[in-house]
């Protein structure tokens, strides 16, 4: 029978076929945690006298919300996950490395993998092809253990990507405009399969915002087909051996069918409190902005520093906004050195951070105030995200980020390009 | 199994970030202090008034955004007997039934803050007795109702050294 690609990769795993509904038990191929939920995993572990890695190699522990550790509680939390990784030869990810998914898609994960991750982010890694998708701490701890979990075989919404991007509209401008669409819980319980003409032309860099935000829809996760555009980006990652191409069958069953023609769209932000709260910049223009913050696992990779930086280079922040600039993953960053956008950045007036989570989960280093308003290119805008349940959040590209940053209230990019 | 308590009316789209705050990020390691924040952002009295075995009652998509099982988990620590809602987001509902927190589908439209609820779990319906009112709950998975019956995914795999979830 036609498959999707979540079928698909499931029913690879139990060696049968698979239809939505069914609840399966089955094999892992990488597990992920991070120091916000990996501490509480490694009290279920010890709970359950089951302190070990079934695939080390494929366990990976990211010190990436809180770092550097800015408080003692938080060292602490760090410490038991490297001893973890000690005892068991799971890999651990420093504070120098990067937020934890842009590091699994440059390094772990890979097409027709099941990816389960302690971090609800964890979709973004189903641009490669993967069924990645995020979990609590106790089931992570489980399927590290025991290298296996439970799914539910999710219905799949196929999204057909259709036209061109119009100057000024990026892949964030796309995913914020089909989750307002669609709703915060449009596709709960169900996989996103991003396909159609547009799709195939993108990046991968746009393909992994995309799926980075399928949970701001409610979905398990999202997925592109594995092509050629994959196959290079794993080559470039040193990664060639790990490329296989997967696609959905023809005549697959999809419980929906939603189609965006982007050449229509306009850029888009998501008001306060809710990713589906979504307006176009020019009914938000002139909404005067405290703090920009560009990075993260949704907009920290380097294509996205360079749109920043076409609208940032030659320019200065506004006096009265702050720009915070975090790179997503330590390659981002020397690339981004590399490419003189750090130089670029810091002339502007922005605070240039080390890779990692910063500033988007409120832990550190970008804490706004009472009533103060941000622009973020991450993809959440709950109430108190950012460490402050006073503050107002509006999500944006990072194109209309570095516009709103120069001109100090919510601006559009094509004023600058 | 009937519990009893009153309801704690909360609206859609209460995140996890409502219910266990980022800002409280260093607590996650702690969780009876965590849980003295449980649910702050969304209502600064629940936490203090609340009673043991009352229920939080809420619209859509509760629990949506983070994985952050520490969110149900502070929910249960601080004694809420079960989380009637609309509709939840899907991480949250599995982390709540893996920690043991009941978490029920049904129309929660007619109960208002304070009304006294009966929820029979077995028999899958929540008795409002301030109204009158008799409403059922959607039924849970079986997977989920063997998981939730185990006392959670952790007694789970004690009880069966591993998934027996057939």
């Amino acid at each position: 029978m036609a498959s999707t690609l979540s079928e698909k990769i499931i029913a690879s795993h139990v060696g049968r076929e698979v239809r939505p509904g069914e609840i399966v038990v089955t094999a892992v191929d990488v597990a992920a945690l991070q120091d916000g939920t990996g501490p509480l995993a490694l009290m279920q572990l010890e709970e359950l006298n089951l302190v070990r890695a079934y695939n080390p190699a494929r366990t990976v522990l990211f010190i990436d919300h809180a770092a550097p550790s800015p408080r003692k509680e938080l060292s602490n939390a760090h410490i038991s996950l490297r001893r973890f990784a000690a005892e068991t030869g799971a890999v651990l990810s420093e504070i120098n490395e990067g937020v934890c998914h842009q590091r699994l898609v440059e390094s772990f994960a890979s097409p027709g993998d099941i990816l389960i991750g302690a971090d609800s982010h964890s979709c973004t890694s189903g641009a490669l092809a993967a069924f990645a998708t995020g979990m609590g701490s106790t089931d992570v701890a489980i399927g590290i253990a025991t290298g296996r979990t439970w799914l539910k075989v999710p219905e799949t919404l196929r999204v057909v990507l259709k036209g061109g991007f119009s100057p000024g509209v990026f892949a964030k401008d796309l995913m914020l405009h089909l989750i307002g669409e669609i709703g915060s819980d449009g596709a709960t319980y169900m996989a996103l399969e991003f396909t159609g003409p547009l799709a195939a032309e993108m990046t991968m860099a746009e393909r992994f915002t995309l799926a980075n935000m399928a949970v701001e829809a409610g979905a398990k996760t999202g997925l592109f087909a594995a092509d050629e555009t994959t196959q290079k980006f794993l080559s470039a990652q040193g990664r060639a051996g790990d490329y296989r191409s997967l696609d959905p069958d023809e005549g697959a069953g999809y419980a929906r069918t939603f189609e965006i023609d982007a050449s229509a769209l306009e850029p888009v932000v998501s008001a306060p409190h809710t990713v589906d709260n979504t307006q176009t910049v020019s009914e938000a223009a002139g909404k005067k902005v405290d703090q920009v913050f560009i990075g993260t696992c949704t907009n920290g990779r380097i294509e996205d520093l360079r749109i920043a930086g076409g609208v940032l280079k030659g320019r200065r922040r506004h006096p009265q906004t702050r720009l915070i600039i975090t790179p997503a993953s330590r390659s981002v960053y020397l690339q981004a050195a590399r490419e003189g956008l750090l130089e670029a950045f810091v002339e502007a007036g922005a605070t240039v951070t080390g890779p990692g989570c910063g500033a988007c989960v409120g832990v550190h280093g970008g804490v706004l105030g009472d009533g103060e308003v941000c622009v973020a290119t991450q993809n959440r805008n709950f109430k108190g995200r950012m460490g402050n349940p006073e503050a107002f959040i509006y999500l944006a590209s990072p194109a209309t980020a570095a516009a709103t940053a120069v001109k100090g209230e919510i601006a559009d990019p094509r004023e600058f390009m | 199994m009937v519990l009893k308590g009153k309801a704690w009316k909360f609206g859609d789209n209460v995140s996890t970030d409502h219910i266990a705050p980022g800002r409280y990020f260093h607590l996650r390691t702690n969780l009876p202090e965590l849980a003295k924040h449980v649910l702050e952002d969304a209502n600064p009295d629940f936490a203090s008034r609340m009673q043991t075995g009352d229920f939080i009652v809420a619209g859509r998509n509760f629990g949506l955004g983070s994985s952050r099982e520490h969110a149900p988990r502070i929910i249960r620590l601080a004694g809420a007997g079960a989380v009637l809602a609309q509709s939840f987001a899907r991480i949250f509902f599995r982390n709540s039934i893996n920690v043991g927190l009941p978490v029920l589908e049904l129309d929660t439209s007619g109960i208002r803050q304070g009304d006294k609820l009966e929820v029979d779990l077995d028999g899958g319906v929540v008795k409002n007795t301030s109204t009158g009112k008799t409403t059922a709950f959607q039924p849970l998975p079986p997977v989920m109702v063997k998981i939730l019956a185990d006392g959670g995914i952790v007694e789970h795999f004690k009880k069966y050294g591993d998934f027996n979830l057939g």
